[in-house]
């Protein structure tokens, strides 16, 4: 009888979710600047119980998408620029910049974004933009970390980004240690946390493509992070993002940069292999 | 005289609450047997009406985030993660309403994104304020069944 109702249940479920897949995100195509095709859509890596991984992009609405499409109207490029201004500034006793080691970001941080989370020898863990910048600056620049979401992390963090904008996400998970990261996010992904028993999955795989209440739930994908949040009026880092859907959860989150977020990190990031860096996203 | 009589009512009001108190069942004590929990939690009958507000606010049952009723058509954004509930007083007899409100994933199986509102949870990283609360309370559970049996369609 339990048996019963369960099935009948799960079958409803199904038959919801199969008849919403289909008129679910819209058909549009982004193109930005008028010349630069960005794949939203991509066959989804191998494992994962959808055909297709979709960007957050087709999930708004036209007008939020319409930001996103010219970079006079997306509000996260001033912040792009101030990293490109931070870039050429001298910081920290060794009296260098970035572009003292790294010359022209255009070349130099070509694909970075693209492969991010990576595997770091000197850390012997994965690091996301955050860690990697942190660490040039203490060890190359002798310069004071950034606090996390600092205006100025941000910033740089999204500079670096955009210049993979366009580039497909592909992590190597070949480097180190990177599968356990990869399984332990893989894990965490699936917990369900909270008062609300809801793990990353309940919203993001089961109902990608559902309202939950005003919110139109996409597959919960950073290949456009930092994005701007219409909502923040700022840009927003995928750790402050990971720390809010696990706070929606009625959940103590983890830490920004913690181990577990960085593991759910390399995880997410791979969820969306084939994707286009979008950074700076614009979302509602 | 008039401090015993005090007194004698004092004494009458705690054993009351002690009566009203024990007929409540603890979430561990509630058991769905047949996909079914027969018997009030409070031991009394819900008001509707205040089952109907339990189930629009967003701090309390926040049912709208994954279900439509258009008995509260005025409620904007009614999601659409969970079956329409607009006539599902017709469908289900009030004991298996009480079960789905108090523990979904005893009816319809451990997949389920419905949380379970009447289940206290002590790990998974609960918010430390909440760790092993319920999120409804016995009354606002019989509250909402008491509402949800009265949908019966539009
Ligand atoms: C209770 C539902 C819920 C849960 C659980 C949840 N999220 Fe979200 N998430 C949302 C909503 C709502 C949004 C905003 C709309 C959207 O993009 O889906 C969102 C957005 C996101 C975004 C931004 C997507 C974009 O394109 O900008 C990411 C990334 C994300 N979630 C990751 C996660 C991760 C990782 C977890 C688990 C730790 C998680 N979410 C758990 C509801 C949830
Ligand atoms: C996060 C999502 C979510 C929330 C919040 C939620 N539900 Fe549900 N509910 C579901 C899903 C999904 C189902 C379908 C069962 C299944 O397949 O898992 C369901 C099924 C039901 C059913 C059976 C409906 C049918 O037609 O079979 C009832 C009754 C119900 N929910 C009542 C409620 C009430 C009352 C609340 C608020 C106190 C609530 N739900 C909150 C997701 C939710």
């Amino acid at each position: 009888m339990k048996g019963q109702l369960g099935m009948a249940g799960l079958g409803l479920a199904a038959l919801l979710s199969m008849g919403s897949a289909a008129s679910a995100q819209d058909a549009d195509k982004l193109v930005i600047n008028g010349d630069l095709e960005m794949t939203t859509r991509a066959p989804a890596p191998e494992g994962l119980p959808f055909e297709e991984v979709i960007s957050g992009w087709h999930f708004r609405e036209d007008e939020t998408q319409a930001l996103e499409t010219d970079d006079f109207d997306n509000p996260g490029m001033l912040m792009v620029e101030r990293g490109q201004d931070l870039w050429n500034e001298v910081q920290g006793a060794a009296g260098k910049s970035c572009a003292s080691c790294h010359g022209e970001a255009a070349e130099s941080m070509k694909g970075v974004g693209a492969k991010t989370p990576f595997w770091s020898a000197e850390a012997k863990r994965p690091v996301n933009l955050e860690l990697q910048i942190n660490q040039c600056r203490t060890e190359r620049m002798q310069a004071e970390p950034y606090k996390f979401d600092d205006p100025d992390q941000i910033a740089m963090v999204s500079f670096v980004r955009f210049q993979s904008r366009g580039m497909p996400v592909k992590l190597d998970l070949d480097q180190g240690d990177m599968k356990a990261w990869w399984e332990r996010g893989k894990e965490l992904y699936y917990t369900r946390f909270g008062q609300l028993d809801f793990s990353c999955a309940s919203c993001h795989e089961q109902n990608a493509g559902k309202y939950l209440r005003a919110d139109y739930l996409s597959q919960g994908q950073i290949n456009g992070f930092p994005t701007y949040r219409l909502k923040d009026a700022t840009l927003i880092s995928t750790h402050n993002r990971f720390k809010g859907c696990v706070r929606d959860t009625r959940a103590e989150p983890f830490q920004p940069l913690s181990d577990e977020f960085m593991a759910l990190e390399v995880y997410v990031a791979w969820r969306g292999t084939g994707l286009a860096v979008e950074t700076p996203a614009v979302r509602h | 005289m008039r401090g015993l009589v005090a007194a004698a009512g004092a004494v009458a009001l705690v054993m009351a609450s002690v009566a009203a108190a024990a007929a409540v069942t603890a979430p561990e004590e509630v058991k769905v047997e047949d996909m079914t929990v027969a018997a009030s939690l409070t031991g009394q009958p819900g008001d509707p009406a205040k089952g109907r507000s339990v189930f629009s606010s967003r701090s309390l049952g926040n049912c709208l985030a994954c279900h439509a009723n258009a008995d509260l058509a005025n409620e904007l954004f009614q999601g659409d993660v969970g079956p329409d509930l607009t006539d599902v007083g017709g469908r289900y007899e009030p004991g298996q309403l009480r079960a789905i409100v108090v523990d979904s994933k005893q009816v319809f199986g451990e997949q389920t994104v419905m949380p379970a509102f009447y289940h206290a949870i002590t790990d998974q990283r609960v918010r430390k304020d909440l760790a092993g609360k319920p999120i409804l309370t016995a009354e606002q559970v019989e509250d909402l069944v008491a509402y949800l049996v009265t949908l019966k369609g539009k």
